[in-house]
């Protein structure tokens, strides 16, 4: 079956506690590369059939209507991939 | 119920350190919460709390340890995960698989931390009904053997409180069959399942029964009018166990 | 967001003192950023130049009516006013600082403080309730204690309106997420359900903490030479959507293009600064200290400075950004969440630097404190804002808002329930008074708040010896004496619609009986004033009589008002909201051992009603249930709440009573319920004397809410003693019933039987039902 996937994040200008304390962490494990984590949301809708243009749009409504909060994420990715074995 | 054993029905000197001077050591990380709680219960219990910070390279001679409740870095990457690499935790492991079996508590987050860090198998994420939950809980004992169980009857329901976001506890069929078919299951859950744990299990130990790890949290029910129904005092078990392991009796 | 240019100087163009002075005919968006014509002149007159767009910045958040208070000054003075020698005399620090602090003997001191954060919690539930929670801890921290417990009232819309569940969901797992993780018990509130808060949800949060004497803090930045720090979480753009008018300071186009008016919550952020903050007082490490909430930095300098005895200078390039693009401006009004700003001497500033350092907290130092008076800042070593503090944070605009009693008030007050449409086939028959129990005790305000309650950890500190649903939260402060406080809040917007005068006195008489109910002396008061638009003759009349209600009662009653919050503006169009003042009175235990729970347990003790009951129920839940608002608010009798608060608190103190349960909302028949519930233990009860004593029909012993009451269970060795001292108070009593545990059922003599488990399940099935 096909998924949709749909990422979330929040907006930038938003605080990610999450991504802070982890790119707090990381630097105690030996990991100096990062200057900053930003932690999102991965959704993946399973289509039964064909992803239409009508799924793909709908997908995206559901991505921006309700799978995301407006007020403090955005949704960054809305892509088709294909049927795994 | 079974009466708990106070400090002074024990008798002294019956091999091991004297009882007075059992000291406990209660790791303390960034965000953990329940630290003065458990520290509170090893002196209910009669022995002396050590503060340990997850910072600290050294276990500081202490005779047994807890990792106490609460949302160690925010638990914001999974639940114990960021704490499980604190440099205290690298001695915590090396003492509780040495011969010297140093008895080691995971209550809630610290039960999450001993999971991350490999002492205790399988893992916690969010309740079924993905809430926060707090409430009295009865638990069965199943396993009376272990350091921290040994003050109770197998068989024995107690109450204790549980509260957690992440404590439905899973594992594959085969560590599941594992832990029951050796008498890793500690305590299950009596009633209701609370957060949908595979085979209501609250708790669990390790082989050598000298690690112990559950969701609920005995330390808040060691004190009469601050525990479960405001008389429960069911937790006190868990603290005099590890005394009775340390006089030498397991 | 690593490619903007760390060299500030080329992003703005800095609006310096001397520029300001030098252009006085630049327009400045005073208006956008919500000050009046008349304000703006003020604010030139004061400078006597234009403001910068720094001063600017500062001047408005901080002359709004949120930091200001400019419509409800003039009325909270009373607050202060009314109050005897008696009454301060424990209380250590008044209104005025972050909180009050009250005296509770042995060394020990208390702290506790009710505000709002309606309008965030209904833009984004979770994190506006998260961070109602995070600003009212770090008000007690900053006043040196260690925070011990929250407690969290809440409004909603109607229970079934669609939009309710979003609030709700929201606003308790934000609650319970934040509180949960910063190791607070969570010990009371409340939860109503009423259509008139649809658009407006009330989301109150309370914190407690305790410290010794010798630990008070305040916020003043004193002693020349000392210096300033700012400490915790990175400022960024939170809170200052409105503010983004400023920036026409900005050449940069690479800035956000809207700055987020959400302000998120790092609650692990908060835990860390709250063991932080401890560790600093514990070495004497501050001198000062400020907690930032509203009106961010712009709060803290200007109310450190002008509380000190010099002045201030600061560098606001020092300022550690989550968000390079900020501009000065942006960076005085953010509303950034755990930060603190504190006075440190020089000789503290290695040892403060390494607390700092043990918990991996960020700070910076932003400058020092000075002689002149002046709190000076700088960008670049540029003079950016040149000003009086005492300006800034005090001499705010203060308006006397026109006030008339409504002209709908009379009809209100005219429309009693008895006999009105809504009160057609009032139940009677023992089959009918046993369907209205039931519908009572499962409506959306009267059923159990397990299912939010059990989202909050009530357990966490050891200390909790009462939690709800009993009837104060009761937390042990001294664990070697035992030691403790009580607390609870309460508000009833309904009455306070049709009195808001007596409405207010309602509210403070239910929260004092829920604290002397728990065996706790009544000590202080704080108060969180929810009321529509203060442009609004009808809703300022209100507030005027809330408070002249509120400030009589408290000296009626000894207590004293040690602080609290105003909130505004809570109005959809034209309808306000009820006017709810929500009012937490706290109490002292010397031996929390000694509490009361609201339920009984024990077989065979008897159970009496304290009070006389009068047909009062206009207003009531009753009324609410059968759709009707209208008539009179029941009678306030303070000094009968003050006797019955005696004999309530001595009973526990003597060993007299072994359960005891304020008789409010839903009257007897949910006080009946509740106790029996509470430890699954049935009660028999007769009425027909009682009744005939108060000359009530059956329906009306059981639903009216009738004032200064309340139901306890006495030992049968107690009951000689318990009779003799009421009776010796002129007080009335009357034996109304028996506890009876085997029954498994509440049974009231000759009217009905319910069994416990059919009690439960509408009691408890309500809230899970509607949100799942």
């Amino acid at each position: 079956m096909p998924r949709i996937v749909v990422d979330v994040m929040l907006k930038p200008e938003i605080l990610d506690p999450q991504g802070k304390a982890i790119v707090g962490a990381l630097p105690r494990l030996g990991f100096n590369a990062f200057s900053s984590v930003r932690q999102g949301k991965r959704f993946e809708l399973t289509v039964e059939g064909d992803v239409t243009d009508e799924i793909l749009a709908q997908a995206r409504e559901a991505a921006e209507t309700m799978l995301s909060n407006p007020v403090i994420e955005d949704v960054v990715n809305v892509e088709v991939v294909a049927d795994q074995p | 119920m079974t009466e708990t054993p106070l400090i002074g029905s024990y008798p002294a000197g019956q091999g091991g350190a004297p009882l007075n001077g059992a000291r406990i050591g209660v790791v303390t990380f960034p965000g953990t919460l329940d630290d003065r709680d458990a520290a509170r219960a090893v002196r209910v219990s009669g022995a002396t709390a050590v503060e340990l910070w997850h910072g600290d390279s050294s276990l500081g001679g202490v005779d047994a340890v807890i990792i106490p409740g609460g949302f160690s870095y925010g638990d914001y990457l999974r639940a114990g995960a960021i704490a499980r690499f604190a440099p205290l935790m690298a001695k915590i492991v090396d003492a509780a698989n040495s011969d010297a079996l140093l008895p080691v508590l995971g209550i809630c987050n610290g039960f999450q931390i001993l999971t991350e860090a490999h002492l205790l198998p399988g893992s916690m994420i969010k309740n079924d009904h993905l809430k926060f939950l707090c409430r009295d809980q009865v638990l069965r004992v199943e396993n009376n053997a272990t350091a921290w169980t040994n003050a109770y009857a197998a068989g024995q329901d107690i109450t204790v409180p549980l509260k957690n976001q992440d404590g439905q506890y899973i594992a594959d069929e085969k560590t599941l069959d594992a832990l029951e078919a050796e008498g890793r299951v500690a305590f299950r859950y009596v009633g209701a399942n609370p957060n949908g744990s595979r085979r209501d299990i609250a708790g669990i130990s390790n082989a050598a029964g000298n690690v112990v790890g559950l969701m609920p949290h005995p330390e808040h029910a060691v004190e009469a009018g601050y525990g479960p129904g405001h008389t429960g005092t069911d937790g006190l078990g868990f603290f005099t166990s590890v005394l009775n392991t340390l006089l030498g009796g397991k | 967001m690593s490619d903007v240019s760390t060299d500030s100087a080329q992003k703005f163009n800095i609006d310096t003192v001397e520029n300001a002075a030098a252009t006085p005919d630049v327009q400045l968006p005073w208006a956008e950023l919500g000050l009046k014509q008349n304000e703006y002149d003020d604010v030139v007159k004061v400078l006597g130049r234009r403001p910068t767009g720094a001063e600017l910045a500062m001047y408005s958040v901080m002359w709004s009516e949120h930091c200001s208070y400019k419509s409800s000054k003039n009325h909270l003075r009373q607050f202060g006013e009314k109050v005897t020698e008696e009454m301060k005399k424990d209380m250590l620090v008044g209104i005025g600082e972050n909180a009050g602090v009250t005296n509770l003997g042995d060394g020990w001191a208390v702290t506790f403080k009710i505000e709002s954060h309606n309008s965030p919690s209904f833009v984004e539930p979770y994190q506006g309730a998260a961070t109602g929670i995070g600003g009212i801890v770090r008000d007690i921290i900053s006043m040196g204690a260690r925070p011990v417990a929250v407690m969290d009232p809440l409004r909603f819309g109607a229970i079934d309106h669609p939009d309710t569940a979003r609030v709700m969901h929201g606003a308790v797992a934000g609650i319970g997420g934040y509180g949960n993780s910063l190791g607070l018990p969570n010990i009371g509130g409340e939860m109503v359900f009423d259509p008139i808060y649809q658009g407006n949800p009330l989301v109150n949060a309370l914190a407690v903490g305790v410290m010794r004497h010798e630990d008070i803090r305040l916020a003043n930045a004193s002693g020349l030479g000392n210096k300033v720090v700012l400490f915790g979480a990175r400022t960024g753009g939170d809170g200052i959507g409105g503010a983004s008018v400023l920036a026409s300071e900005s050449f940069d186009s690479t800035k956000p293009s809207k700055r987020p008016a959400v302000q998120v919550g790092d609650p692990f952020a908060e835990k860390v600064l709250i063991e932080c903050c401890l560790e600093l007082f514990k070495g004497s490490l501050v001198e000062g200290i400020q907690d930032l909430g509203a009106a961010g930095i712009s709060c803290a300098t200007s109310e450190l400075a002008s509380n000190g005895d010099g002045g201030m200078e600061v560098e606001l390039t020092s300022v550690l950004l989550r968000d390079p693009t900020l501009t000065p401006g942006e960076i005085l009004m953010s509303e950034s969440q755990e930060r603190m700003m504190a006075v440190v001497s020089p000789g503290n500033v290695a040892a403060f630097e390494a607390v700092m350092d043990k918990w991996a907290v960020e700070y910076s130092w932003l400058g020092e404190v000075t002689g002149t008076g002046r709190l000076i800042i700088k960008w670049e070593g540029e003079v950016i804002v040149d000003v009086d503090p005492r300006t800034v944070a005090h001499d705010g605009p203060v308006y006397d808002r026109p006030y008339a009693r409504p002209d709908w008030q009379d009809a209100l007050q005219a429309d009693t329930f008895t006999g009105s449409v809504q009160d057609a086939g009032r139940p009677a028959t023992p089959e009918e008074l046993k369907a209205a129990v039931l519908e009572l005790i499962a409506s959306p305000n009267m059923c159990s708040k397990d299912w939010i309650t059990n989202q909050y950890d009530r357990y966490v500190g050891g200390n909790t010896a009462m939690a709800f649903p009993d009837d104060a939260g009761v937390v042990r402060v001294d664990e070697e004496t035992g030691l403790g406080v009580a607390l609870a809040t309460d508000a009833n917007g309904r009455y306070t619609f049709l009195d808001p005068y007596h409405g207010a006195q309602l509210a403070l008489a239910e929260a004092y009986r829920n604290v002397a109910t728990s065996g706790a002396i009544p000590m202080a008061v704080s108060d969180c004033l929810n009321f529509g638009s203060p442009e609004d003759p009808d809703v300022m009349w209100q507030l005027a009589e809330a408070i002249r209600g509120l400030s009589d009662a408290c000296m009626e009653l000894g207590i004293p008002v040690t602080g609290g919050n105003v909130s505004l503006y809570n109005q959809t169009g034209s309808t306000p909201i009820h006017p709810t003042p929500v009012v937490a009175v706290l109490g002292r235990f010397d031996d929390v051992a000694r509490r009361t729970p609201s339920g009984w347990a024990e077989d065979g003790q008897a159970i009496y009603l304290l009070g006389t009951t009068a047909a009062e129920l206009d207003g009531s839940e009753w009324a609410n249930l059968r759709g009707h608002l209208g008539g009179a608010a029941p009678k306030v009798d303070l000094q009968r709440e003050r006797e019955l608060g005696e004999i309530l608190i001595n009973a526990s103190r003597d060993g007299m009573v072994d359960a005891a349960h304020d008789l409010s909302e839903g009257g007897l028949a949910a006080a009946l319920v509740e106790s029996s519930l509470r430890f699954n233990t049935g009660a028999r009860v007769a009425l027909d004397e009682v009744a005939a004593r108060d000359g009530v029909d059956t329906f009306t012993m059981l639903f009216s809410e009738t004032q200064g009451r309340a139901i306890v269970a006495v030992p049968r060795s107690e009951e000689v003693r318990f009779n003799d001292m009421c009776t010796a108070r002129r007080f009335p009593v009357s034996r109304i019933g028996v506890v009876d545990a085997a029954g498994g059922a509440l049974d009231i003599q000759g009217l009905f039987t319910v069994p416990l488990d059919e009690l439960r399940e509408a009691h408890e099935g309500t809230l899970p039902k509607h949100f799942g």
